[in-house]
């Protein structure tokens, strides 16, 4: 059964009709192509499909797309800094080397958008914590808590 | 895709209640990390689906005059933790809530769904059990109260009717006024985990902390359902706080408790757990009431 939804996504009004059965990982990456959107495991465990909707992390894989309704989706393709280059986390994240085969990237950096609107600062224990949401099969995590620390860190390395 | 029939979308708990009784096939969803992963399993597969996700009337968090707090079940756990009502009167709930899942599944799964699923596992359910809360259930022929105590039946199961909506989680003063509580959670891993056990303790103190007034234990996973140990309670209230008391407490709540051997941990194991996070439990909620010197120890007696 199809629903028209309307929703705002990555800064643009989008109307479209979707499948009430569609979760909203998969509308974002097969009718909108936004296929930042990693789809790992589907049933909410790796964090590789978050995206935020309304400012909080969400695994899109287990969000059903209608409840998006009048709400504000932002993925990865969204981010763009002032002069529309990368933004700092995903600078950090180059320069770190925080990424290996990438396929946890795009989740990642949408939990360290998510934590850029807190403005704090954290330590690297809170900073694990609140990355547990993500799973990473190559990196060890180390260089992500690395990539996150320079942004958010108490005492940011330069 | 997930295999489900249909979606309805009640703009009430009462409409929701007309939904559920108008289509027999349909089941309540509010996060929807619980019902979602069941349909992809299979285990609930063309069901169809009344949507209270993000209602606004079962998200209301209110302190009455007389001190009861109302808890609205559609609440998630990262709401719940951020609260202001949560942080002031009842942050061993908020505490429990930081424990499930990761970020994202605490921003998206509700404790009304926690309590509703009626997984003995559920990281709330033992502190809504410490706390007596009350819980509101909206059906056709209008609303009742029930205890939580009288809420589970079972794996898996409670009183709750298909077409019933949980509407309102009370909490009365007397039930957290002057009491400290923690909640711990035994998980192979610290994030991402379903309790392997899980242990809520409150505690009120007399005036010079040396007495325990009053005393709540209560158990996830110890049991097929969350469990209390009123007995053990009976037997510690009015002692002081010694050795002796925690001695007790590891040698009573045994008799209260069932735990069973399960692919993530053996009953054996559960046992030592029961003890083991009873008594810590205990320190640190008496740490909180104030009382000097009584995190360290624990582990001494097995
Ligand atoms: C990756 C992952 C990790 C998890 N980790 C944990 C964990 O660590 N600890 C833990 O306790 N749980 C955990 N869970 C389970 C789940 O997130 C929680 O039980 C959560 O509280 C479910 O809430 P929900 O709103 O998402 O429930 P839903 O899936 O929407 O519903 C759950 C059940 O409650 C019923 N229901 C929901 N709201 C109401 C209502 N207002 N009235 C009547 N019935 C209602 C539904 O019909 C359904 O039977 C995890 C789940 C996932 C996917
Ligand atoms: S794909 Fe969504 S959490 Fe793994
Ligand atoms: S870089 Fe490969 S999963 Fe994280």
């Amino acid at each position: 059964m199809l629903k028209i939804i309307h929703m705002n996504v990555n800064g643009k009004e989008v109307e479209l009709a979707v499948d009430i059965r569609e979760s909203l990982a998969d509308t974002l990456r097969d009718r909108l192509g936004l296929t930042s959107v990693k789809k790992g495991c589907g049933v909410g465990e790796c964090g590789a499909c978050t995206v935020l909707v309304d400012g909080t992390s969400v695994d899109s894989c287990i969000y059903l797309t209608v409840w998006a309704e009048g709400k504000r989706v932002l993925t990865v393709e969204g981010l763009r800094s002032g002069d529309g280059g990368l933004t700092p986390i995903q600078q950090a994240f180059i320069d770190e080397a925080a990424v290996q085969c990438g396929f946890c990237t795009p989740g990642l950096i949408m939990t360290a958008v998510e934590l850029s609107g807190t403005g704090k600062t954290y330590t690297r224990d809170e900073l694990r914590r609140l990355i547990s949401g993500h799973l990473c099969r190559c990196t060890g995590y180390e260089n992500i808590l690395n990539a996150f620390e320079k942004i958010f860190g108490k005492n940011p390395k330069t | 895709m997930y295999d489900l029939k249909n979606i309805y979308y009640p703009e009430s708990p009462e409409e929701a209640v007309r939904m559920l009784e108008a289509d027999e096939n349909s089941v309540l969803v509010c996060g929807g990390t619980d019902v979602l992963i069941r349909i992809r399993e299979g285990r609930l597969a063309g069901v169809s689906l009344v949507s209270l996700n993000d209602m606004r009337e079962l998200k209301r968090m209110e302190r009455e005059s007389d001190g009861t707090i109302h808890i609205g079940p559609a609440v998630t756990f990262s709401a719940l933790s951020d609260d202001p009502l949560i942080r002031e009167y009842l942050p061993p709930l908020g505490e429990a809530a930081g424990t499930v899942g990761g970020p994202q599944i605490r921003n998206m799964g509700t404790i009304g769904g926690n309590i509703c699923n009626g997984a003995t596992s559920a990281d709330t359910a033992s502190m809504l059990k410490a706390l007596n809360a009350r819980l509101v259930l909206l059906g056709s022929g209008g609303e009742r109260e029930i205890s939580i105590h009288d809420f589970y039946t079972g794996p898996g199961r409670t009183v709750r009717r298909r077409e019933e909506v949980l509407t309102d989680i009370r909490v009365a003063r007397e039930d957290y006024e002057d009491m400290y509580g923690a909640y711990i959670k035994y998980g192979k891993r610290d994030a991402m985990e379903i309790a392997t056990l899980g242990c809520a303790v409150l505690a009120r103190t007399d005036t010079d902390k040396t007495h325990i007034r009053d005393i709540r234990i209560a158990y996830g996973v110890a049991a097929p359902t969350p469990i209390r140990c009123f007995q053990t309670e009976e037997a510690l209230r009015g002692r002081p706080i010694d050795a002796a008391l925690f001695a007790r407490l590891r040698r009573d709540v045994l008799s209260e408790v069932s735990p069973r051997s399960s692919w993530r941990a053996s009953k054996t194991f559960r046992i030592q757990l029961v003890k083991e996070l009873g008594e810590r439990a205990l320190r640190q909620a008496l740490a909180r009431a104030g009382v000097p010197d009584i995190l360290k120890g624990g582990g001494g007696h097995a």
